[in-house]
């Protein structure tokens, strides 16, 4: 057999049919939903008379507009009940696993999946959520979907997908002093741009991907839907199996042993054949944040904001004005000791407990800079139990920081956690478009050490001065 | 769904690459549990003020395109999230057909889906049809045929998936389709439960 790589290993293994017209019909092992996307899918499913094909393989949470206050008060808007309500009506009725907002196994449907161990190496994955790439850390093929595609997993535990491409971006070296995952996916994403990846799929190799941990490679997976991506891969590796072993739904005993045999055989071959591939050194990379309303719009932060007058094409020099007007910057400004008025760590991106202990080694024995509102949203019920047994939950608070529940909060602004109109965030999420995080909200992308860095200076800051 | 044949309608268009799926429909319109009403939504914050009113400059909110059944954008149109709404919200106003150089791939997906046509031309002829929109002319999308019409009459053909073609010209969702497979799919199942045994399912008690 030719040389495949893992993106192909994965596919092979689970095309059930190619149609006539060569499109594959995917078999899909793990679906996970939530409140915003599955209400209309079930509602089609219920007046097709269908049921879930295998509600088992499929776990529901509530995540996307829950509130992250005081989980033991009523919700107060009315829409936001009736979404969760919805959920809970229909996982009664089609019977699927789910996790309630009192519970502690709540959280962040790509926290989640990944920490009970129900998202394992080899798998197909998909969800309504286009940050689904998050888990394809694991080494599973996982990709977000919309509704309608959601629906026929649903019915059919399959979906229809003609053949993305291969692209490996090649990640060697070893990192600097703070330059996290994120610093590194934002200078990616800076250099291959928002539709670098379109219609491949992005396995991220090298010894700098090696040396991440779990939550890194989440962190790069995450954001590979940013660079257009269809889904992002690491190989599964011992790193990989010794963060499953022992999760709830992970395989165990003999059976763990066998997956583990299986999981080996996904790496990609000696010899394979990529259609993109990109290398990168990491020594070239230092903290970095996006300046923009675009992921693409990366800087390291000692960087300066680009002048639309050295910008030669007369659309992309009016598409840079437009940004800089939108985020309130000056042509060629030094992006750094920018004034910001909130802060926000969490996240499917960064809001895991190793995003939040280098987020709390930068707090320790400092403060929030005054007129600065900060917050910290755990990923998960799990992530702020550790925490709290960590004492992390006391070095924020008491350098004035919000302590919050876990939810996507801030990130895409559908439950209270908005940015008002021109304030100006520090946020360890993943898009910084117009008005993701409230209408006319300013959004910079960063890491959740230079997060910190932003909350104690109250501006833009090289996280490195503070070390 | 609908069927998609021909369309002959005015055309909007928005010189812009990278249109997101939170600019066409913010996160904030996605509390809703159907697929209707979104329509007065969409492109909410380039339509209407912070206070509500709409901004007479926005093409959407200007005779004749007001009534405009295609959109034609530059580059990567509907990145970002994966909202379904962003389709249901382009569909509720009226649009039935989006034109642009390329388009994210799960927007892509999702327009098929809901009976939105997306048609990728070069950069030079969504320039061209943008002028010929301009003027507030109708152009004409002939599924059949293959072809986009412009007002002077000049055809341009463009490319679609045969399978979804046929699934818009007949106005099919894809399930009732799928199901026709469902005996490979129990065979894989079988397979799989032989091949993999240890994969996990998920019960809670």
């Amino acid at each position: 057999m030719n040389p495949r790589t893992l993106f192909d290993k994965i596919w092979d293994d689970h095309v059930v049919e190619v149609l006539p017209n060569g499109t594959a019909l995917l078999y899909i092992d793990r679906h996970y939903l939530h409140e915003v996307t599955s209400p209309q899918a079930f509602e089609k499913l219920r007046l097709a008379g269908r049921k879930l094909r295998h509600p088992e393989n499929t776990l529901a949470v509530v995540d996307h507009d829950v509130p992250t206050s005081d989980r033991d008060l009523p919700i107060e808007d009315p829409e936001c009940r009736h979404q969760i309500d919805m959920l809970e009506r229909n996982v009664r009725e089609f019977e699927v696993p789910y996790f309630p907002l009192l519970s502690v196994d709540q959280g962040i449907v790509h926290v989640i999946g990944p920490e009970q161990g129900a998202s394992l190496p080899g798998m197909t994955i998909v969800c309504g959520d286009s940050h689904t790439s998050t888990h394809g850390a694991m080494g599973a093929l996982a990709f977000g979907i919309g509704t309608s595609e959601v629906e026929h997993v649903m019915a059919t535990q399959t979906i229809l997908q003609r053949r993305p491409k291969n692209m490996r971006i090649t990640i060697e070296g070893v990192p600097s002093f703070y330059v996290s995952a994120k610093d590194i996916i934002l200078a990616v994403i800076g250099h291959i741009g928002t539709a670098g990846g379109t219609g491949h799929v992005i396995e991220f190799a090298g010894s700098t991907i090696r040396g991440f941990d779990m939550a890194g490679r989440m962190t790069v997976c995450n954001m590979a839907i940013e660079a257009g991506a269809r889904a992002g891969l690491v190989a599964p590796d011992e790193i990989t199996f010794d963060y499953i072993k022992g999760r709830r739904f992970a395989p165990k005993g003999k059976d763990f042993d066998e997956a583990v045999g299986y999981w080996r055989t996904l790496a990609t071959d000696e010899g394979a054949r990529f259609d993109k591939e990109v290398m990168i050194r990491v020594e070239d990379i230092g903290p970095t944040l996006t300046w923009g309303t675009s992921p693409e719009t990366a800087l390291p932060i000692t960087g300066r904001v680009p002048d639309p007058a050295d910008e030669t094409d007369e659309t992309l020099r009016a598409r840079l004005r437009h940004m800089l007007d939108y985020m309130g910057l000056k042509a060629g400004q030094p992006i750094a000791g920018t004034p910001i008025d909130v802060v926000f760590i969490g996240s499917c991106t960064n809001s895991r407990i190793e995003d939040l202990r280098a987020a709390a080694q930068v707090m320790r024995g400092r403060k929030v800079a005054d007129g600065v509102r900060a917050m910290v949203v755990p990923g998960s019920g799990h992530v702020k139990q550790q925490a709290e047994e960590e004492g992390l939950d006391r070095v924020f608070t008491e350098s004035g920081f919000e302590w919050r529940e876990a939810g996507c909060s801030m990130c895409l602004g559908m439950n209270p956690d908005k940015l008002g109109a021109k304030q100006r965030c520090a946020s360890t999420s993943n898009r910084n478009f117009e008005g993701r995080q409230g209408p006319l909200g300013r959004t910079h992308l960063v890491s959740p050490a230079m997060a910190a860095a932003a909350a104690v200076r109250g501006c833009l800051t090289d996280v490195r001065e503070l070390a | 769904m609908e069927k998609f044949t021909v369309l002959s309608a005015v055309a909007a268009f928005i010189k812009e690459a990278n249109i997101d799926t939170d600019k066409i429909i913010p996160a904030r319109f996605l509390k809703t549990t159907t697929c209707t009403g979104l329509g007065k939504h969409v492109f909410d914050v380039m339509r209407y003020t912070v206070d509500g009113h709409e901004k007479p400059d926005f093409i959407l909110n200007r005779e004749p395109w007001r009534k405009a059944r295609i959109l034609i954008t530059y580059e990567n149109l509907g990145c970002g999230s994966s909202r379904e709404h962003a389709v249901w919200a382009l569909l509720d106003f009226g649009i039935r057909c989006v034109i642009a150089p390329s388009f994210a791939d799960i927007f892509f997906n999702n327009c098929f889906k809901s009976g939105v046509l997306p048609i990728a031309l070069s950069r030079d002829i969504c320039e061209t049809l943008m002028r010929d929109a301009e003027s507030g002319t109708a152009l004409t999308v002939d599924l059949v045929k293959q072809v986009v019409i412009r007002p002077n009459g000049e055809e341009i053909s463009f490319d679609v998936d045969a399978f979804r073609r046929h699934l818009l010209l007949d106005g099919i969702d894809d399930i009732g389709q799928t199901l026709q497979y469902e005996s490979k799919i129990i065979d894989y199942e079988n397979r799989q439960r032989q091949e993999k045994p240890w994969m996990p399912s998920i019960y809670i008690n």
